[in-house]
């Protein structure tokens, strides 16, 4: 259980506020989108729920402690973060992954961090890469690594930045799904910034809209209405349904009344 | 299945080895070359000689030329080399940028400066020809050991505290930092030696070339002191490194504190170069290069190229150092050119050879 009191950050104190007031939680074995035009800040969210932009109000608790008030490694082992992109890596598949270990190794990974690498690798079928540099994966593969390194940290909460803005439609879907198992597998809570709407609804159970830096709206599949996503994302979309997934249309074209 | 985890962890570990064999045989490397740097010069003496030496039961003449000149030179060659290799491996995480080293932060720069106001202004370069070899001494060295010491790690030191007034400094801002200071000691150098005069200037100059004969059993005992917690500290820090090397957001959502691990290192690295570069001169490249060798067999994996680093750089410095001793003997050539004119060959030739970077 995750609750996400009153955030407020601004990267200067005279600046623009880039979030405020955002309060939400998520419970456990759910899968929230974040969810906002370019600017909203989404990602800011990310990072100040993981304390690497510290923000100037607000707390956040995961399964009843507060995390502003743990060691950063106590943190590490409560919430993991994939960020949006991340730097070519020229380590192993393997090593890559044992990092997530980091927040629990002490002088050097014992052989239960191993174990616990293998399993994960087997898991995300990642075998027949184990032992390849990160940096010559494709973007797919290499995303999930990152998401594998982020398991690896058993954590109570995942945070992650568009995991599938680097993956074709398969790889999307897999990521997603293989998300939503693991999640509900480990009770783990996730938050997911996403930009595809078609995803977000067909793999997130709850939805948080950011819109000009404050909370637009929070909640299931009653928020994600035509009226919502037009007021967040200024286009106009039809929500329909074929064979039980509901589907997305967006209308660039149509104009939309504000 | 669990059998495929069971290869999968077996494969792991025999890639470990791999590393572990590549610094067994750096680090036995080393010390066959050292033997044979030591059994080479004008003097030749056969390595069983070198061996009696150790104990003291070598010939008289032996014995001194070894404990006296060849063996504080070698040891001089491994801790310098040691130093700067590692400083260079941890500086290239930390500011995350290849080129990195020492001397990006005016360690080299600031030593020079200090070294000529030393000599220059302080009158610690009193000079004596007495041979080709030695054609320049520097007979009151502390107060230059000294000059070049504080000015070697005061570029940094203000750079640290610059970044303490502009929180958001990142590693470029940095790096342009120490640019900035390194080309004020730079053009202090030159406006000290416009003014002095030519015996002046020629023993700044032969300082900056560079001597690992100028260390004596105490500078090594100092420098083994140093290298030794710079190491442990490094070591300590291998974790925090690796997940660096992932990115500043990464490293962060790891538990790592980036903005203090990147400040202690940086003080300490320059710090470490500062009392080598302080006791034998300018070395340039292996700080740059040992750590890139090293990469190319272990990966950016600082578990593995911190150790490796080390050896590397000794290495390649006492490689180095004898050549310069042996190619035109008696004259001794300055270690600065000739570990760039060794070490760049080397580097060029790992680099497009596109050794496997599986690491």
């Amino acid at each position: 259980m995750v609750e996400v009191s009153n955030i407020s950050f601004a990267y200067d104190k005279s600046d623009r506020k880039i979030l405020e007031d955002i309060s939400f939680d998520i419970k456990q074995n759910e899968c929230i989108a974040v969810l906002g035009n370019n600017g909203a800040g989404k990602s800011t969210l990310l990072k100040c729920i993981d304390r690497i932009c510290t923000p100037d109000e607000g707390i956040v608790m995961v399964d009843g402690k507060n995390v502003y008030k743990m060691s950063k490694t106590m943190m590490a082992q409560n919430i993991a973060y994939v960020p949006q992109s991340s730097t070519s890596i020229n380590m192993t598949v393997f090593d890559s992954i044992l990092l997530g270990r980091k927040p629990y190794i002490k002088w050097d990974a014992s052989s239960e961090d191993r174990q616990i690498v293998s399993d994960i690798i087997h898991k995300m079928k990642l075998e027949d890469f184990a032992l390849r540099t990160v940096s010559r994966l494709s973007g797919g593969e290499a995303q999930k690594v990152m998401l594998a390194r982020a398991l690896a940290q058993e954590p109570k909460l995942l945070l992650l930045d568009e995991p599938t803005s680097n993956l074709d439609p398969r790889n999307q879907h897999e990521v997603l799904q293989t998300v939503k198992k693991i999640a509900r597998e480990n009770n783990i809570c996730v938050a997911i910034v996403i930009h595809d709407l078609n995803l977000a609804i067909r793999y997130c159970d709850r939805f948080v809209f950011l819109k000009d830096s404050k909370l637009f709206s929070y909640g299931g599949l009653e928020v994600m209405t035509p009226e919502n996503i037009e007021k967040v994302y200024q286009m106009h979309v039809h929500i329909t349904e074929y064979m039980g997934i509901p589907i997305i249309v967006p209308f660039p074209d149509e104009k939309v009344t504000d | 299945m669990p059998n495929k985890n069971l290869n999968q962890l077996e494969s792991y570990e025999a890639y470990i080895r791999r590393k572990k064999l590549t610094f067994v045989i750096a680090f036995a490397a080393t010390i066959i070359v050292g033997l044979f740097a030591i059994s080479s010069g004008s003097l030749k003496i056969p390595i069983p000689e070198v061996f009696n030496s150790f104990f003291g039961k070598a010939t008289p003449q032996s014995q001194i030329t070894i404990m006296n000149i060849r063996l504080p030179r070698v040891t001089a060659a491994i801790v310098v080399g040691a130093v700067l290799a590692v400083s260079g491996a941890v500086m290239q995480c930390v500011l995350q940028n290849p080129l990195a080293s020492a001397s990006t932060l005016g360690v080299s720069q600031g030593a020079a400066f200090g070294a000529a106001l030393g000599i220059i202004v302080f009158g610690g370069g009193v000079v004596n020809s007495d041979s080709a070899a030695t054609a320049v001494t520097i007979s009151n060295p502390y107060i230059v050991t000294i000059c070049a010491f504080l000015f070697g790690s005061l570029s940094t030191f203000v750079v640290i505290l610059l970044s303490q007034f502009k929180k958001d400094l990142g590693p470029a801002g940095l790096i342009l930092a120490g640019v900035a200071l390194s080309s004020l000691f730079t053009g202090g150098s030159t406006l000290l030696q416009y003014f002095a005069d030519e015996t002046k200037i020629s023993s700044v100059v032969f300082w900056t070339f560079g001597n690992l004969g100028s260390a004596g059993w105490t500078e090594i005992l100092i420098l083994t002191i140093v290298l030794f917690f710079a190491l442990v500290y490094f070591l300590l820090n291998r974790w925090n490194y690796n997940a660096m090397e992932s990115g500043a957001d990464t490293a962060k959502s790891l538990g790592v504190n980036t903005r203090r691990v990147m400040l202690v290192s940086m003080g300490i690295c320059s710090l470490a170069s500062a009392v080598a570069v302080s006791f034998v001169g300018i070395i340039s490249f292996v700080g740059l290069v040992a750590p890139h060798i090293m990469r190319r067999f272990v990966g950016n994996d600082y578990r593995y190229l911190i150790p490796c680093s080390a050896v590397a750089g000794s290495l390649l410095l006492i490689l180095a150092d004898t050549f310069a001793r042996l190619i035109i003997a008696p004259v001794i050539l300055p270690i600065g050119a000739i570990t760039s004119f060794l070490g760049a060959p080397l580097f060029l030739y790992l680099l497009f050879r596109g050794f496997n970077s599986n690491g």
